[in-house]
């Protein structure tokens, strides 16, 4: 698999950004579904990327083959100038942390032992303490990893990452399930990280943390790569910055709302209805004048700055939830 | 200032991780010791059986032999009753003769005695051995008491030999099954587990070598071993007056070999189920016919020729055989060879099989 790639370090233009992980061409396919199709990436060193999409995109897939524990069925991956499978996979988790979606970390045992534990693993790194404090887990260092609450562990969990000091920090859906404040608090872990020069991976289905951590976010679906760039730029390319969102008495003709000034794009969901527009002071007298024309009567009506979630309903034609 | 460095220092260095063989190791048996059920069915379990399975069987001195008499008459079973109140081997009882019959039918006699006018009468099963012994008993007390003289003296020399005892059989028997059940539980759950919270995924993607992983659970099943093994030796030493007659040597070798062969099989049964349900279907396929067949309670040489080569070659025979040769005769491992090769077979396969199938996620 590595044959491939062996030259591509080399074609990088001079002065362009030094990349920490590149792959081209993954392919993954389970018996019954193609989870990764064709995907071409890569992340520069000191930008935190993010992989963006619905549960069921190929995130997880794809991040677990570039930390070398699915093979792909076809393509290359190239982590830190090195691959996996070349002979020498232990040097190279030296220099990577991981943090699974899924692991549940052994419940019987304390913070400070299975931190000691995955220190041991590496010959270099930071020291158990130093990492506790790191996510902020110093009063709960001697409690029982089943007695912490989701967004502790998932902290722990993102200390055994750190543990070993590592270039390359892999996070998979890092505060799924979590409450807005655990969430707020991995956010803060994730940013010191970056800060001292560490290169962030992650993933998430959560809109507002990637445009809050990301530099750059891959929007993912169906396993491959739909759109691309800084959160900014993917909400510029709406060529909108507002989103009405309305629900009617009555339901309306589609026709005559995408065609009201200012409107970039419709979204319908049941009875509610989603318009992205340039101008909001234009596209609203409008809509309520189509409303009234059409005798209906407006039952809720909101308006928001336009997300990276209106950027995967209009590629999509989905939310980002609907899975 | 100078103070709260050395404090921070000093507490670091407490947590200055050793070598990740040690870690894990250590890990195990943390895990282990704050699981109580764990530490229950190793440790407390194999005491209780050896504690009640050693009360119910205990060879003490041989009860007196219960006898019926039948009251033909009064006068007729008085005498037969004062024959035998002199003899210290039979206690007997008159009865009516349905009541005789009655107490013969449930074992609580072995023997009725039927006093005839000039004679007796003995009616007993001469397929229960009890009863034979029992009608010769009998019959020479009674011979005695009506005046037989006997033709040549005779002496007696009495002798209890320990070792021999239900008890002595029973300990290395339990010993080996608890080498098996704590072998193929201990690591074929714990695996198991990790597989499916995804720990073993997670230590995959760690520079973590995968043989530390596999060999911290044969070293942390050494620490346990030496305490199972010394719980059921100790309490039966001080409970029943067991004794190992063999060199401790040679039964820390084989319980050690022992030890090593069900982590083998514990490593084969876990290297590929996904689930608790999977792995316990393969555990008890693989268990149940050893608790049966490996004469744990009772000799396997009890059962049928044509079985004995299948029997002889599973590794709790082989490892029941060779506990027994060296804690109840005192016989060295070399006299031991087969049943050593077929365990050391059976490590080593499984070793090597469960390797190459083990799947980390």
């Amino acid at each position: 698999m590595s044959t491939q790639t062996s030259a591509v370090v080399s074609t990088i233009a001079p002065g362009a950004q030094r990349v920490a992980v590149r792959c081209e061409g993954l392919v993954k396919r389970f018996t019954d579904v193609t989870a990764v199709d064709g995907l071409d990436l890569e992340v520069f060193t000191g930008e935190c990327f993010g992989l963006l999409g619905p549960n069921g995109a190929g995130k997880t897939t794809t991040v677990e083959i570039l930390e070398g524990l699915t093979a792909p069925d076809e393509g290359a991956v190239e982590l830190l100038g090195q691959h996996w499978n070349d002979g020498d996979d232990r040097a190279l988790r030296e220099r990577i942390g991981v943090q699974l979606q899924e692991t549940q970390l052994a419940e019987k045992v304390t913070v400070v032992e299975t931190v000691r534990l995955f220190r041991s693993f590496y010959k270099r790194g930071h020291s158990v303490d130093d990492v506790i404090r790191t996510v902020a887990l110093e009063e709960k260092r001697n409690a029982r990893v089943g007695k912490l609450s989701g967004g502790q562990k998932q902290r722990l969990a993102v200390a055994c990452a750190l543990v070993s000091d590592p270039e390359l920090l892999f996070l998979d859906e890092p505060t799924t399930g979590l409450d807005p404040q655990a969430r707020l608090s991995l956010w803060d872990i994730v940013e010191k990280f970056q800060t001292r020069g560490g290169t962030i991976l992650l993933t998430t289905h959560y809109m507002e943390e990637a445009a809050r951590l990301c530099d750059r976010v891959a929007i993912m679906d169906h396993g491959k790569v739909i759109a691309l760039g800084s959160p900014a730029e993917l909400i510029e390319s709406l060529g909108a910055d507002q989103v009405i969102e309305f629900s009617v008495a009555s339901a309306l003709a589609d026709d005559p709302l995408t065609t009201l000034p200012a409107v970039k794009h419709l979204h319908k969901r049941g009875e509610f209805y989603a318009l992205t527009v340039s101008e909001i002071g234009v596209a609203l007298p409008a809509l309520l004048a189509e409303i009234e024309r059409q005798q209906s009567e407006v039952v809720t009506l909101t308006t928001h700055q336009a997300t990276l979630e209106d950027v995967f309903v209009s590629l999509t034609g989905r939310m980002l939830r609907d899975g | 200032m100078a103070n709260e460095r050395m404090a921070e220092r000093t507490e670091e260095r407490t947590v200055q991780p050793l070598h990740p063989l040690f870690e894990l190791t250590a890990m195990r048996v943390r895990e282990f010791m704050r699981e109580k059920e764990a530490v229950f069915w190793v440790f407390i379990f194999p005491v209780l059986m050896t504690f009640a399975l050693g009360i119910a069987f205990r060879n003490t001195a041989p009860d007196k032999t219960p006898v019926a008499i039948e009251a033909t008459t009064d006068a007729k079973a008085n005498e037969t009753a004062q024959l035998l109140s002199g003899s210290t081997e039979i206690t007997a009882t008159v009865m009516s003769p349905s009541d005789a019959a009655q107490a013969l039918r449930s074992g609580k006699v072995s023997i009725v005695v039927i006093p005839q006018n000039d004679s007796f009468e003995y009616r007993f099963d001469p397929t229960r051995p009890e009863s034979r012994a029992a009608r010769l008993m009998l019959d020479d007390v009674l011979q005695r008491g009506k005046g037989r003289a006997d033709v040549v003296k005779t002496g007696e020399q009495r002798i209890t030999e320990p070792g021999a005892r239900y008890v002595d059989f029973l300990v290395p028997g339990l010993i080996g099954m608890n080498l098996m059940g704590s072998g193929l539980w201990g690591l074929g759950f714990t695996v198991v587990i990790a597989r499916s919270r995804k720990i073993l995924k997670r230590f995959a993607a760690t520079p973590m070598r995968r043989s530390h992983y596999l060999f911290s659970f044969m070293l942390s099943r050494l620490v346990f071993l030496v305490l199972e093994v010394a719980a059921v030796i100790g309490f039966a030493w001080l409970v029943f007056d067991f004794t190992v007659r063999g060199s401790w040597l040679s039964l820390t070798l084989i319980t050690v070999l022992g030890g090593f062969t069900f982590s083998g099989l514990g490593l084969l049964v876990a290297a590929r189920p996904t689930t608790i349900e999977g792995v316990s279907g393969l555990m008890n396929f693989i268990m149940l016919p050893m608790w049966l067949l490996s004469g744990t309670f009772f000799s396997s040489e009890r059962f049928p020729q044509v079985l004995q080569p299948f029997i002889k070659a599973l590794p709790l025979t082989a490892l029941n055989t060779v506990l027994r040769s060296v804690m109840n005769e005192g016989a060295t491992l070399s006299s031991n060879w087969i049943p050593i090769a077929i365990l050391v077979a059976w490590c080593v396969v499984s070793f090597v099989v469960a390797l190459k199938i083990f799947k980390w996620q």
